[in-house]
Parts: structure tokens; C-alpha cells; sequence
């Protein structure tokens, strides 16, 4: 096609199909905000395929189903699927998920969004949405770094990896979000790289059927900062490194999963658990306590 | 639409103005609250707290503001009317997310009831200091409505007002309170549910596909919303946005989106404003007020007519959006404004500025800790006549 690039259009809805060259996951796509942002050999367009994919796999209704990123490369995952979709504030997507998920009980909220959004600015929400089992999916896009401000170190830079606030090398220990996921109390974890596509969208299938707070992390590589000043290569230098360096082991204990720079990476399904969830334990609390006098939330009318 | 019985406390009641406040958002059909503790405002959330479990409501304790100001955007989407609750502390924290809610243009109430400040300043003691925060407290360009209640009875009766100005707006509201109304407590009427105005959300039930939750050209007819959950599939950002809500990054975009975000509050000023005079026709000052120093005023306005002063007194129920157009009017009748507030001189620039040239304006300052010595305003209204 030759076809100029047209400007964002100021029209919702993708036009028919032209021919073959039609995107597969069109339906789930916002395809007319393509071409996306990410640069290419990008790990975060392989989460969105593995998030549609697992989607799929679900069978949830896609009006049931909303999606809420931060802010970051990874936080621009929201506003390319084609599902009630928020790009909220830098660190605040579990919050505004949260309220999403109270407000209206029948959504399965899910949040795409990345390392230093989910777990530095957005660390005290997630762990408290873990406490109190919120019926959330968190997937975490974790490239090592603070990607969209270009490539400074964060929570879960390993140790003496480089980053452009860490020029020498970071000497902060990282998180390792497995563990922190599961002692504050997700009743789902695992961890995969965006090398394991099948693994992964089942990953989030499973999540996204699961009640409660489960929590995916995705190892992701960043070609453009991360790996650039780490000198690691190209994107697809980071996936040969995945699939050599990554070992599954479901069940394993999440305090044994830290990563090390460029060392083994644990990867498989880690926990899952049931155990009621908030609106669950409320619902039955309540119930007990105040007996008829309690009137359960409806969440909102139909119109 | 009239509320519905079942979160209306019809009867007498004495209430301080925090549960007050909490009664009134049931009554306007507020079902979602999300908040943090923090006095002076804490009762207005463990009221809730109580009331909710039986009238069908969902409160949740987040683990911050940052987090409660978040939630009630995220569920405000879902359909539900929804509130927070804080004091000077936490209404900064709340400052970060209150920008998205205007951004998305969301319907919600914000309470604050306001404390000394800065800091932690003055936990259990009032002021009214954080009324320039309210009009320009979150970051960029934007225009916001603020009420400020002086009684129990207003703090029932306003809030019901926020709700629907929020709904008809599309914005959040501020509901300034502060510590001394929050805590006295007065005879609250609330009167049946089939006496109290509700205004319900408006919703779009046209062509899914053609739905766009944001009109920019039109800035008196706010665009009918619709809930997560409903199959629209819709996309918002706090970045800046075209119609359709999908972000552009360009001067014209940000030209055109912020426009609105000001000018349907701006341009609708003599819509919003609610104002409340009294012996205006002969005053040659006129005292401005708001809050709990409106009450206070009342008093010296009073002594003032005794004296033979006259005297008048302009009552801003709500502060913002500024009610220019009437300061405008009045300037040129009076030989000056008066204005009590409880913090060293904020509403006071904006009355200066829609006066200026006309008129002069005296501040009656007061840190905060108390409500003002009614002899100071006596004394500044002696002072312009003098
Ligand atoms: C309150 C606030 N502070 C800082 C920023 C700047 N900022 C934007 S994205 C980002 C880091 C994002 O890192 P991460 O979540 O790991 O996403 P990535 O870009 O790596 O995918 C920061 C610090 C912001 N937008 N808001
Ligand atoms: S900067 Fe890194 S994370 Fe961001 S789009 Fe480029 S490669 Fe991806
Ligand atoms: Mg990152």
C-alpha cells in the first residue's frame, strides 16, 4: 500500500477488513492507533499477543473484561486493546482497577503495566491489592529498567547491572516480585520471559479465570536502554539469552526465584491457592454479622 | 429524579456537619466510597462505613489517598456515584489523581475538611486555607467547582448540590468543609426522599460504534457517559485526547481539549454559581464570605446596621468557579468589599482582581486555629467607612 501515514484519526471503530493483510487479533486491537510506540524487538508487543491469546483461551466475554495500565512503554498496552481500556496515572493502575472491580463486581479487571509503575511508585498499592485479594490480574512487563524516561535504574534492576541513574553499576538490591507477590497474598504467581508465548497466554488464561489477585510477571527485554548500556545486543540477542538461561520449575519457592544479572532466570507457575476473595469475604462477613440487615452491593443498574 | 428511601434518614436529627455530610451522600445516591483516615474528617468515612453494609453501599479503606482519589475514578466508570473524604494532608495526596478525574472528565465528590495547614500544621483545629489548592491544586490548566458548607444542615443539604453539579458537569467536586462545621453539631432536617432532587447520570443509548466519550465543541451540553462493562469498549487516557478519547500529542489537540475542560465551567458560570445576599439594595460595603466565616461575618454585619453602617452581606455557597460576573456588578455600587477568611488572604485576590480599579477590598486575615474575633470584621467595615 502506498498509502501515506495517516494522522490518528479521530474515529473509534476500525473500518472492514480490506484484504488478508488485515491484522489476526484485529477484533482486540485497536488497530487504527497502529503503528504502536514500541521500538522494534520490543518484548512488550509479545505480551499483548499473549494476553489476546489467553484472553481467547479464557472464553470470558470481551465486554467483561477491562484493562488498566500506569504509565511507561508497558503502560501504553491499555490504549492499543480493543477492551474497555484506561491509561491511567503514573503507579495508580491497581487503585483505579480496584475501584473498577468494586464498582461493578461482573468485570475481571485485568492491569498491563511495568516494573518501576507496578512496584516502585505503585509498590504500596500492590502489595495491599495482594493483602486483600482483589479480584485483579497483574500482568508485569519487567525490562529491568525505567523504560519511557529512558532507561534509569528502578526496583527490580539487578545488582550491578547498568542504568542511566546508575552509571556505575546499580548497587540497590531488586525486588524479586514472585516472593513479594506471594508473602503479601496473591493466591496466583508465575513468571515467564517473552520468549515463552504459549506458556504465558496460558499463564493468563488461567490468571484471568482465577479469583482473586493473580500476579504474572514477564520478563521482557528493553533493546533500546537496558540492554544497549548493558551491552547484551539486540532483542533478539535478550531471547536467545531467555532460551538458554531460563529454567521451569512450577511449585518452586518464590524465595529461591531472585534473579541475578545475567544469570539463570526461574520461570514457570509458582503458586496457586483459592482463598476467598474481598468481595467474597465481605459479602459472607457482613451477611453474618448484620443478617438481613444487610444489603449486599449490586454494583450498577442495567440501563 | 427524586432519591431513593432506602439511604434517606428522614426526621430530625442532631448531627455535627461530618455526619451530616455522610447522611447527605447517601441520600444522593452516592454507593461507593473510598477514603484513608485523617481528622477532622475521619467520622464522615466510619459513618459511611456503618450505613453502607445496609443500603446496598460499598466502602473500602485504601492504603492512601493517592489510592481512594484513583478508586473512585475506576468505579465512578462502572456507573456508580462516588465520594472521598480528607483533610489538608490528604487532599494533597489526592491532587495527583483529582487531574485525571478532570481529565476523563469524571463525575465524583471530593470532601475536605479542611485543618490548619502547611503540613501537618493543625490536626484537630480549623481553617480555610486550602481554598487556592482547590481552584488550582493538581498541575496544567483547569477549571473546577468547590462549595463551601456553614452548617450541619448545608453540610446534608450541599453535598446532595455537589453531586448533582458533578453529574450535570461532568467534574469532580470540591466540597470544602472545615473543621468547625464538620464538628458542631446542629438540629439537621432531612426531609423525605420524594423532596430531595437527584440529578442522575445522564446516559448514551445510541450506535455503539459511534459512541465518543468526549465533545469539545459544545461546552453547555456535557456528553452522555457510558459503563465499563456495557460493550463499548472505550479508551481514556490522562493524556491529552481527541473526541473519541484516543491521546494526540500536539498543540492543537491540547488547544482544544484544555479549552473545554475550562470553558464548560467558565462559560456556564452563571449556571453553577450559587450565591446567597442579603441587604445588598442599600450597602455601600458589602462583606464576602464563605464557610464557617460567613457565620461569624454575620454577627459584625449585625453590630454594623446597629451602628447605622449599611452594611451587606454576599454569601459565596459556592467559591469556584469565582462568581465574577455579580463582584463585577457590585463593585461599582460599593465603596468596598470586606472579606473574613481563615488563612492569611486567598478568595480575597480574587475578589481584588474583579474589583479592581471600582472599588477597594479589605482582607480580615486569620491564620487559622479558630474562627475570627467578630469585632476584627466589625472594625475593618468601620475602617472603609471612616
Ligand atoms: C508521578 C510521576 N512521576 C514520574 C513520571 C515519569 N515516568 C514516566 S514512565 C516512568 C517509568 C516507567 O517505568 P516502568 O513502569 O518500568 O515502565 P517501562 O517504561 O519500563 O515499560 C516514569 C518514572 C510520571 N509520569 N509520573
Ligand atoms: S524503550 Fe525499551 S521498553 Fe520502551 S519501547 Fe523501546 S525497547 Fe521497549
Ligand atoms: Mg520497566
Amino acid at each position: 500500500m502506498s498509502k501515506e501515514k495517516q494522522p490518528l484519526t479521530d474515529t473509534l471503530h476500525i473500518p472492514e477488513p480490506e484484504d488478508e493483510l488485515t491484522h489476526p487479533m484485529k477484533d482486540y486491537l485497536r488497530s487504527e492507533r497502529l503503528p504502536h510506540i514500541w521500538c522494534s524487538t520490543c518484548g512488550i508487543g509479545t505480551v499483548i499477543t499473549a494476553f489476546i491469546t489467553g484472553l481467547e483461551k479464557s472464553k470470558l466475554e470481551k465486554e467483561k473484561v477491562a484493562v488498566v495500565s500506569g504509565i511507561g512503554c508497558s503502560g501504553r498496552a491499555a490504549g492499543y486493546i480493543r477492551l474497555d481500556s484506561f491509561h491511567t496515572t503514573h503507579g495508580r493502575a491497581i487503585p483505579f482497577a480496584t475501584g473498577l472491580a468494586l464498582g461493578n463486581p461482573e468485570l475481571k479487571v485485568a492491569i498491563i503495566s511495568g516494573d518501576g509503575d507496578l512496584t516502585a511508585i505503585g509498590g504500596n498499592h500492590f502489595i495491599h491489592a495482594a493483602r486483600r485479594n482483589m479480584n485483579l490480574t497483574i500482568i508485569c512487563i519487567n525490562n529491568f529498567n525505567y523504560a519511557m524516561t529512558g532507561g534509569q535504574a528502578g526496583p527490580t534492576t539487578p545488582l550491578k547491572a547498568n542504568a542511566s541513574t546508575a552509571p556505575y553499576g546499580c548497587y540497590e538490591y531488586p525486588f524479586s516480585l514472585p516472593f513479594l507477590a506471594e508473602s503479601s497474598g496473591a493466591v496466583f504467581v508465575a513468571r515467564w520471559t517473552s520468549l515463552h508465548v504459549r506458556r504465558l497466554a496460558k499463564s493468563i488464561s488461567e490468571a484471568l479465570l482465577k479469583p482473586g489477585f493473580s500476579f504474572i510477571e514477564v520478563i521482557s527485554p528493553c533493546p533500546t536502554l537496558y540492554a544497549r548500556r548493558n551491552r547484551l545486543g539486540t532483542g533478539l540477542d535478550l531471547m536467545k539469552f531467555y532460551h538458554d538461561n531460563a529454567v521451569i520449575k512450577h511449585g518452586a519457592d518464590t524465595s529461591q526465584v531472585d534473579i541475578k544479572y545475567q544469570e539463570s532466570i526461574i520461570v514457570g507457575k509458582f503458586v496457586d491457592k483459592d482463598k476467598p476473595t474481598f468481595f467474597e469475604s465481605r459479602n459472607n462477613f457482613l451477611k453474618d454479622r448484620l443478617g438481613n440487615h444487610f444489603i449486599p452491593y449490586k454494583g450498577p443498574e442495567k440501563i | 429524579m427524586k432519591a431513593d428511601p432506602i439511604g434517606v434518614a428522614t426526621g430530625s436529627h442532631y448531627l455535627d456537619g461530618d455526619h451530616a455530610c455522610a447522611e447527605g451522600a447517601i441520600a444522593a445516591g452516592c454507593r461507593f466510597l473510598a477514603g484513608y483516615p485523617i481528622t477532622p474528617s475521619t467520622e464522615v468515612a466510619e459513618r459511611i462505613a456503618e450505613r453502607f453494609p445496609k443500603v446496598g453501599g460499598m466502602f473500602i479503606q485504601m492504603e492512601d489517598e493517592l489510592a481512594s482519589m484513583a478508586a473512585i475514578i475506576g468505579a465512578a466508570w462502572t456507573g456508580v456515584k462516588t465520594m472521598t473524604v480528607t483533610s489538608g494532608p490528604g487532599f494533597s495526596l489526592m491532587m495527583e489523581n483529582l487531574g485525571l478525574a478532570v481529565m476523563m472528565e469524571t463525575p465524583c465528590v471530593i470532601v475536605n475538611v479542611q485543618r490548619g495547614g502547611p503540613s501537618t500544621g493543625l490536626p484537630t483545629l480549623t481553617a480555610q486555607a486550602d481554598m487556592m489548592q482547590a481552584r488550582w491544586g493538581s498541575h496544567g490548566d483547569y477549571e473546577i467547582i468547590a462549595i463551601s458548607p456553614n452548617s450541619p444542615q448545608e453540610c446534608f443539604d450541599l453535598v446532595i448540590t455537589a453531586f448533582n453539579l458533578s453529574e450535570r458537569w461532568r467534574v469532580p467536586v470540591l466540597f470544602m468543609m472545615d473543621e468547625c462545621v464538620g464538628h458542631m453539631t446542629e438540629k439537621v432536617e432531612i426531609p423525605e426522599a420524594d423532596r430531595i432532587e437527584i440529578t442522575p447520570r445522564k446516559y448514551y443509548k445510541g450506535d455503539k460504534k459511534k459512541y465518543k466519550p468526549f465533545n469539545f465543541n459544545d461546552s453547555s451540553n456535557i456528553t452522555p457517559m457510558v459503563k465499563a462493562g456495557d460493550g463499548y469498549f472505550i479508551h481514556l487516557t490522562g493524556l491529552t485526547h481527541v473526541e473519541n478519547g484516543y491521546p494526540v500529542i500536539s498543540a492543537e489537540a491540547q488547544d482544544k481539549n484544555v479549552r473545554h475542560l475550562v470553558d464548560k465551567i467558565k462559560k456556564n458560570e452563571e449556571k453553577i454559581c450559587i450565591l446567597e445576599e442579603d441587604q445588598i439594595n442599600d450597602a455601600e460595603v458589602i462583606v464576602i464570605s464563605y464557610g464557617i466565616s460567613s457565620r461569624v461575618a454575620l454577627k459584625a454585619v449585625h453590630e454594623a446596621r446597629e451602628k447605622g453602617l449599611k452594611v451587606g452581606v454576599l454569601r459565596l455557597i459556592t467559591v469556584w468557579p469565582f462568581p465574577e460576573k455579580r463582584i463585577r456588578q457590585l463593585a461599582k455600587q460599593v465603596k468596598a468589599f470586606v472579606v473574613p477568611e481563615l488563612n492569611l488572604g486567598q478568595v480575597v485576590l480574587e475578589v481584588e482582581r474583579c474589583s479592581s480599579g471600582q472599588t477597594k477590598t479589605i482582607l480580615v486575615p486569620h491564620a487559622g486555629g479558630s474562627v475570627h474575633n467578630p469585632n476584627d470584621i466589625l472594625a475593618a467595615i468601620e475602617e472603609t467607612v471612616a
